[in-house]
């Protein structure tokens, strides 16, 4: 990739010596908190202002089991393993990764819409890991959630005007009779015709529906919302409106954002900070400048090589460059030993099947910017047209 | 399937019919389609998917149809394979290769289909029986226009998996369908359509439901087949990319209506179609600098019921009121520019390059 020449390290001061094998630090002390403001390190105005969340060791393993008279355990899937991260406040977080990687299990965890399995969650400085439901009621005023699919996640047969304001009638945040021009606000703030609150959701189209979405997340002026693929479902000319939509929104009520999603783009304009999430792990979170112009870990530069340009003159050039995975991500229920990608790397040694790799901060990048990878990608390396050792060579 | 073939000629001349000689001039292109039309009557009114399409493609070149949901380019498709659903309003032409299919019997297109043209369809999960095993699938589609055994045609199973890039293709040929991942799967639909050595193959979003490294490895074998059996391909897409990656040649829709034909090069260095340009600016780019806003095309796309008059982006269109109200009264005829190019709008080139040059290009 280009970019590599394009930002030298030049200014930048040299945050430990670049080691072959990579790592900073290979004691086994905690890794430092990714994103963390350290002293000294030029962190970004964001990442200085407080922690909002905190995740820290967090795992979720479904059982999986067979018969249906006798259950039995036979394996888990470890769809979220081991994650530490922070959000600051007004900070929007990326979480990206492919299918099956643990994204959205990571957005249903931090909601408490799953009781994870280890691990614990910090929500404004109290611990929300195993709180019940009673207790956890008055804390969803702040934490809401806006889902992919703007077609299954509202009620058919409920009005507008009941969608967006059962979080009212629920918390009993406003008054009964305040009800209805509190959501014709809303509705007015996400760019819906407040004369629209009696309709049905059918009688809107997939970008107004998210919008519907939106309007009944912010109904109790969160301080967190997380969103698991808002705008995939929709029309691109739409999406840039919602992505616009958001925007605005954020800086208006201060919001903090998880933005959970796929498509590496819409992540890299939305997010501030960025996690690259591979088989339930993170394997690489920076500030977003960093980590499109200096990815380090070998996935990382995969999966943004891999995303198609919308330029026919540099289609050549692209090809080329592409780092091109074989395979298909492997079984959540039984993952590689030591790093998980190994199996699909092309720079995996001995060492990668045997230790895990920490995430940590590697060869002389910010103290924001880890990654977990015992052979990070190093400035000017050519990585292009690689492939895992063992795959058959291009036809 | 010609049903109702007059009641589709209401309204404005057919470019084909004007100034050609009828009974129809036989087609020398690969695939032409001439003034192609697809409504569906429904309770609620007439659903006019495809409105007059004209675009032609040869052997060896890819055309990419891009389109936002309900721009008509499933449908497009669906019409030239004959697949279209339901009591549909055909009319117009499509020559394959020097026959005329609109017109054709029934038993004459399917057994074009499959053989002669054949389609990847957007999600394999839903277009595989998930009840037979890959393989048998394969055979089938095999067996129906090749007079082979059926241990010839699981040979030729096996022979396809393997080009299509599945690992142990002699054992996974008796896996069912569920027993494939989301990329396998579209190999081996990938697989099942080049059976017969299709010299047209209609790929209808066929990366959509994949993650962009699957996407890539998908793009790479389809671009690959093509050079080595040197088909004709048509892909239909809403994404740039996509299309940038694999297309020769790209044709915008929008309503049911093309709105600009032109080379792919064309269209991204110097698109003259507002809407193209409101696709270009609504998408963030990993090949650009990081803008701060995006700029939506405001609206959304319009019914296909009751299409706005004259020109169907009008609404949506920040450039209407330069047009003189043309744009609310006139439909706009697709026509060639002086760069090889074909435009549906009011705007003088002038007009539109002066746009482009002054006001998109530098926001993109």
């Amino acid at each position: 990739m280009s970019e590599y020449e394009a930002s030298g390290g030049a200014g930048t001061p040299a945050y430990g010596t670049p080691s072959p094998a990579g790592g900073t630090t290979a004691s086994p002390e905690p890794a430092p908190e990714p994103g963390a403001p350290t002293a000294g390190a030029g962190t970004a105005p964001v990442t200085a202002a407080p922690v909002l969340l905190s995740v820290a060791g967090l795992r979720k393993h479904f059982p999986v089991t067979r018969g249906a008279f006798l259950k039995q355990t036979i394996g888990t899937v470890k769809a979220v393993d081991g994650l530490d991260f922070r959000v600051h406040r007004g900070e929007t977080l990326g979480l990206v990764g492919e299918s099956g990687c643990g994204k959205t299990t990571t957005g249903r965890l931090l909601t408490r819409l799953l009781e994870p399995t280890e691990g614990t969650i910090e929500f404004d400085g109290h611990d929300i890991t195993h709180l019940s439901t009673g207790d956890m009621r008055p804390l969803r005023r702040d934490i809401q959630m806006i889902f992919q699919d703007p077609y299954s996640s509202l009620n058919p047969r409920h009005t507008v005007g009941a969608i967006v304001g059962a979080p009212f009638l629920l918390h009993r945040t406003v008054p009964k009779d305040k009800v209805k021009p509190a959501v014709q606000e809303l509705l007015r703030l996400v760019g819906l015709n407040p004369e629209h609150y009696n309709r049905y959701p059918h009688e809107f189209s997939g970008g107004q529906r998210q919008r519907i979405g939106i309007a009944r997340a912010l109904a109790l002026r969160p301080k967190l919302i997380v969103a698991d693929e808002p705008v995939s479902a929709l029309d691109v000319s739409i999406q840039a409106q919602v992505v616009n939509l958001l925007d605005d929104l954020q800086t208006e009520f201060d919001l903090t954002f998880v933005f959970i999603a796929h498509d590496l783009s819409v992540v890299r304009h939305i997010s501030d900070r960025v996690a690259v999430m591979y088989l339930g792990k993170i394997v690489e979170i920076a500030d977003r400048d960093s980590l499109y112009a200096n990815p380090r870990h070998p996935y990382t530069v995969a999966l943004m090589s891999a995303v198609p340009v919308p330029d026919p003159a540099r289609r050549d050039k692209a090809q080329r460059e592409r780092v091109l995975l074989t395979g298909d991500v492997p079984s959540p229920i039984n993952p590689p030993s030591g790093c998980r990608f190994r199996t699909r790397c092309w720079k995996a040694q001995d060492i990668c099947a045997t230790q895990e790799p920490p995430l940590v901060q590697r060869l002389d990048d910010p103290a924001t910017h880890a990654t977990a990878c015992h052979f990070p990608i190093e400035e000017g390396e050519t990585v292009a047209g690689r492939r895992p050792k063992n795959a058959p060579a291009p036809a | 399937m010609s049903t109702g073939e007059n009641l589709d000629w209401q309204g404005g001349t057919s470019p084909a019919a004007e100034g050609e000689l009828r009974p129809r001039r036989v087609s020398s292109a690969f695939l032409e389609v001439r003034d192609l039309r697809i409504h569906f009557p429904t309770d609620d009114g007439l659903v006019k998917a495809v409105d007059g399409l004209s675009f032609s493609l040869e052997r060896g070149k890819t055309l990419g149809i891009v389109g936002e949901s309900g721009s008509g380019k499933s449908v497009t498709s669906l019409g030239i394979m004959g697949l279209h659903r339901g009591p549909a309003n055909v009319s117009g032409e499509v020559w394959l290769d020097g026959e005329e299919l609109i017109g054709s019997p029934k038993d004459h297109v399917r057994r074009l289909r499959g053989q002669k043209m054949s389609m990847i369809f957007q999600d394999p999960l839903s277009s595989m029986h998930p009840q037979y095993k890959i393989g048998a699938q394969i055979v089938e589609a095999y067996r129906i226009h090749n007079d082979v055994s059926k241990a010839v045609a699981h040979r030729r199973a096996i022979e396809l998996l393997d080009r299509v890039g599945i690992p142990e293709p002699a054992s996974r040929v008796n896996d069912y369908p569920h027993q494939f991942s989301g990329g396998m799967r579209q190999r081996a639909m990938i697989a099942m359509a080049l059976c017969c050595d299709p010299q047209l193959l209609i790929a209808d979003e066929p990366t959509t439901a994949l993650d962009v490294t699957v996407q890539a490895q998908i793009l790479d074998l389809i671009r690959d087949l093509q050079k080595e059996f040197g088909s004709a391909v048509i892909v239909i897409t809403h994404d740039l990319g996509v299309v940038a990656e694999l297309a020769d040649d790209i044709l915008v829709m929008y309503a049911g209506r093309a709105v600009e034909h032109a080379p792919s090069e064309v269209i991204f260095r110097a698109p003259e179609h507002p809407y193209t340009w409101g696709l270009l600016s609504s998408v963030p780019r990993m090949d650009r600098e990081r803008q701060e806003r995006l700029v939506p095309i405001t609206g959304s796309p319009p019914s296909l019921i009751s299409v706005p008059s004259g020109c169907a982006f009008h609404p949506r269109c920040p450039y209407c009121d330069l047009t003189g109200g043309k744009s609310l009264t006139e439909v706009p005829e697709l026509r060639p520019t002086s760069t090889g190019h074909e435009v549906a709008c009011h705007l003088t080139q002038e007009r539109r390059r002066q746009i482009w040059t002054a006001e998109v290009s530098p926001r993109l």
